[in-house]
């Protein structure tokens, strides 16, 4: 829906942001979504939007990736189950396929991912950033105020705040 | 390796395979493994209790339901499907290890699912976090007034609840209403400069579905029925779900 909107030109991502700064992104694929649903056309069009909001040099694809992705452990109620060392053993898999791209942000489009590879993040050292689609989305739009930036590293928070004055308390 | 085999002393009866098999198309191929590992190569699962797809399938072949019923391993697949999507044969292990799911005991369930399987049947709104209505209006509004005054360039954002007739109706997990509601706003705003003509549904708004991973039939259909029937009731074309 995301890329329709872009092409069709009512939303205008400008990836200037990133041009100097090279901060690496790579992307989770949804099962739901990707392999399970729309496959891989779905996975493409992801791909064009995050490529419009980073900057295409910036994004690192994972291996292997679209419908032939790794789950990253959080789906089936996994998180939600009790095991939570089980969970993570399962998710080491992914955590170790995110480490190999250096990124150091991954986008999780889903709302299960973003629970699973943020928790996973945290046991690997805090190695890389785990952040919504839409955060990005608004970031390259220039839209992005100061309380809507909870899921981005230091190197971005400050980086083309909306209305700053909005995170004064 | 190195492991003994399994060895088969008695008479089984297959109960989880024959029942799968009735339930999908061509049986779900359950009985066509080539026994070629693709599956069990490619699962983050695998390990996990000792198991694996290719395992547990294997099991259920030779009709060992109680050893099958008595791992936990039906919890640790998430049901993602890439067995399914590798496998020269296409066969259907997710639906098994649903099964065997629906075959435990609720008492026995993780009670984590339970929970939260049970929270979203108290209200309409589904929430697995007990969220109502009236809470979810509230704390909608609450954000939207905030951030039309504090951003201007958003004075005339929307986030309209239960309007009739926009094309599309948005599901929302309760995790930001509840925990953390200036996440709603990104997607607000790209909605916003979408021009999307859009609204929330206080019925049915929470995205998410425990009952489905507790594999209640009865109960996660009565929640899916619920939250489409709110859409139907708006009138909307589309029931989005969010990221």
């Amino acid at each position: 829906m995301y890329a329709q909107w872009i092409r069709e030109g009512k939303l205008k991502p400008s990836s200037e942001w990133n041009k100097e700064r090279k901060i690496k992104f790579t992307v989770q694929d949804p099962c739901q979504l990707v392999r399970k649903t729309l496959g891989d056309p779905v996975a493409d069009d992801l791909r064009y939007v995050v490529k419009a909001v980073v900057g295409e040099e910036n994004f690192v694809d994972m291996t292997p990736n679209k419908s032939n992705n790794f789950c990253c452990g959080g789906g089936g109620g996994f998180l939600q189950s009790g095991f939570p060392e089980a969970r993570r053993a399962y998710g080491q898999t992914k955590a170790n396929q995110i480490l190999a791209t250096k990124a150091d942000y991954c986008i999780t489009p889903c709302h299960n991912c973003h629970a699973q590879v943020h928790d996973l993040s945290d046991i690997n050292g805090h190695a890389w950033q785990t952040v919504h689609l839409w955060t990005l989305l608004c970031l390259s739009l220039g839209v992005l105020g100061p309380k809507e930036r909870a899921y981005l590293g230091d190197d971005l928070v400050d980086v083309d705040v909306f209305h700053p004055e909005m995170g004064e308390e | 390796m190195g492991e003994a085999a399994i060895k088969i002393g008695r008479k089984h009866k297959s109960v989880f395979k024959d029942k799968v098999m009735e339930l999908l198309p061509n049986g779900g191929n359950l009985n066509a493994c080539l026994t070629c590992g693709a599956c069990a190569s490619g699962c983050p699962a695998t390990g996990l209790e000792g198991m694996d797809p290719r395992k547990f399938l294997r099991m259920a072949a030779l009709g060992m339901d109680e050893e099958i019923l008595s791992s936990k391993w039906a919890w640790m697949c998430t049901m993602c499907q890439r067995c399914i999507y590798v496998c020269p044969m296409e066969i259907n292990i997710p639906q098994l290890v649903f099964h065997v799911r629906k075959s435990w005991p609720r008492e026995n369930k993780p009670k984590g699912i339970v929970g939260s399987c049970d929270q979203a049947l108290k209200n309409d709104t589904c929430s697995a976090m007990g969220a109502t209505e009236e809470d979810f209006e509230f704390v909608v509004n609450d954000v939207l007034e905030e951030y039309r005054e504090g951003q201007p360039e958003f004075a005339e954002m929307t986030a309209d609840i239960n309007r009739e007739g926009a094309e599309f109706v948005l599901n929302q997990n309760s995790r930001e209403p509840v925990t953390e509601p200036d996440e709603m706003v990104p997607l607000w705003k790209i909605l916003h400069l979408a021009g999307a003509d859009w609204t929330y549904s206080s019925k049915g708004f929470a995205a998410e579905n425990y009952c489905l991973f507790m594999a209640e039939d009865p109960n996660w259909e009565k929640i899916v029925r619920l939250k489409a029937k709110a859409v139907d009731d708006l009138g909307a074309k589309y029931w989005l779900n969010t990221e």
